[in-house]
């Protein structure tokens, strides 16, 4: 279980915003979020991944706070163990396909297995600039798998994929959510992406 | 003819370039982050040798540094250096005046590179040190190789600086750009013309080199 009641003050083109919520996420659940462009769905997902500092109000998963402004709380992104795929990717380009994945995890059995879930196998050697865009998105939330964590946080991760690609991977992805045990928070803008898969929504905005 | 001076000089800005690389890396690193009053202060102070005359920095660092007065005087007698005209005195005036080409390329690289780069580096468990280590120094490394090549050129080429903390002593701090003009004073204009193209072809051929390796490299490592 992962609750999460936090404040935090936007800058937007309109004077200052607050970003409020307030929201109970069960453990193995998939919880779609939507809201409109600069509603704060990412600055949402940086401040559970401890990116951002909430102004104020907690973040706890089961009995463990993660952050907790009244008592100065405030765990680092290392410590919370969280597997994050950014919207923009955030590949880096000196790495190879299989280099992203050893700098996050030594288990080389489950590297070959992301590998084959993520249809990268053929393309180990390529770097980020050698992918197709759907390709990039792929390797993003592989290596956000890649340390088995038990919540994940991703911004936007199916939007380059064609619907094929894009349901199989569906598919497996949830296939090891269920094996990991992991929690999923997903922001998407397509409102059929996540049918079937996810049971809960958040609205942001 | 006396190619001491040429030797001296390649020394001088080997040393000087590698000090920049050893402490301008962090630094440029430390400045990319978020701006705050005190790290636009001190960029401004880097800047400084930019605009300034280099006699003008050269006075400051002699007086600075003179053993007759407090700094310079200190360093003496407790440490037995001396930096008026002596090699670590040109090492130390290099570092200085050579600082804001070596920091300012590799800070704007280091700027250029999304934030979310080290963001997916600390969300895989990695500490500050291993994400600059193996994910942003790799990915600035055409900057990297710019800004040292720019400082080795540019140190090769100081004259102002380096005449008034250093002087004119051969083989101790009379560097190349020194024994052009201390030749041109005494009328020796072959060997004068000698050293001049020795320099011109050493920078000229860096500074191409650098060219051709940027040319054949994408100009921004996200491209």
């Amino acid at each position: 279980m992962i609750t999460v009641d936090i404040k935090k003050g936007l800058k937007a083109y309109n004077g200052l915003q607050i970003l409020q919520i307030k929201k109970k996420f069960s453990a193995g659940s998939i919880t779609r979020i939507t809201g409109p462009s600069g509603a704060g769905k990412t600055t949402f997902l940086k401040m559970v991944a401890g990116l951002i500092t909430p102004d104020s109000g907690i973040i706890k998963t089961n009995n463990t706070a993660w952050f907790d402004a009244s008592q100065q709380i405030n765990l680092s992104p290392q410590q919370r163990h969280i597997g994050f795929v950014f919207q923009d990717y955030a590949l880096f380009p000196n790495m190879t396909v299989k280099q992203h994945l050893e700098y996050a995890t030594d288990d080389i059995q489950w590297i070959s297995r992301l590998l084959k879930i993520g249809g990268l196998g053929d393309f180990t050697d390529h770097k980020p600039n050698h992918l197709s865009g759907g390709q990039q998105q792929r390797l993003a939330i592989l290596r956000a798998l890649a340390i088995k964590p038990k919540l994940l946080l991703m911004d936007e991760p199916f939007s380059a994929l064609d619907l094929k690609m894009k349901s199989a991977l569906i598919k497996d992805l949830q296939g090891l959510f269920a094996e990991l045990g992991a929690t999923a928070l997903i922001v998407s803008h397509n409102p059929q992406e996540l049918d079937g898969i996810s049971g809960d929504e958040l609205e942001i905005g | 003819m006396d190619l001491s001076p040429i030797w001296l000089t390649l020394k001088l800005a080997a040393i000087t370039t590698l000090i920049l690389l050893l402490i301008g890396l962090p630094l440029a690193w430390w400045l990319s982050k978020k701006r705050s009053l005190i790290k636009t202060i001190i960029e401004a102070i880097i800047t400084m040798p930019l605009v300034l005359p280099p006699s003008v920095l050269g006075f400051y660092l002699l007086l600075a540094f003179s053993p007759q007065h407090g700094l310079g005087h200190w360093l003496q007698q407790t440490f037995n250096v001396q930096f008026v005209f002596s090699f670590q005195g040109l090492v130390l005036a290099s570092v200085i005046y050579s600082m804001p080409f070596m920091i300012s390329p590799v800070k704007s690289a280091f700027q250029q590179l999304p934030v979310s780069l080290s963001q997916a580096s600390y969300t895989l468990g990695k500490t500050q040190w291993q994400t600059f280590r193996y994910v942003l120094l790799p990915n600035i490394k055409p900057s990297l190789l710019t800004a040292a090549v720019l400082t080795f050129a540019h140190t090769l080429g100081e004259f102002g600086v380096v005449l008034m903390i250093g002087g004119n002593i051969p083989g101790v701090t009379r560097v190349a750009s020194i024994a052009v003009y201390d030749s041109v004073e005494q009328m020796n204009y072959t060997a004068a013309n000698n050293y001049s193209l020795i320099l011109f072809a050493i920078t000229f051929v860096m500074v191409l080199s650098v060219f051709i390796y940027n040319k054949y490299q994408a100009k921004s490592p996200l491209e």
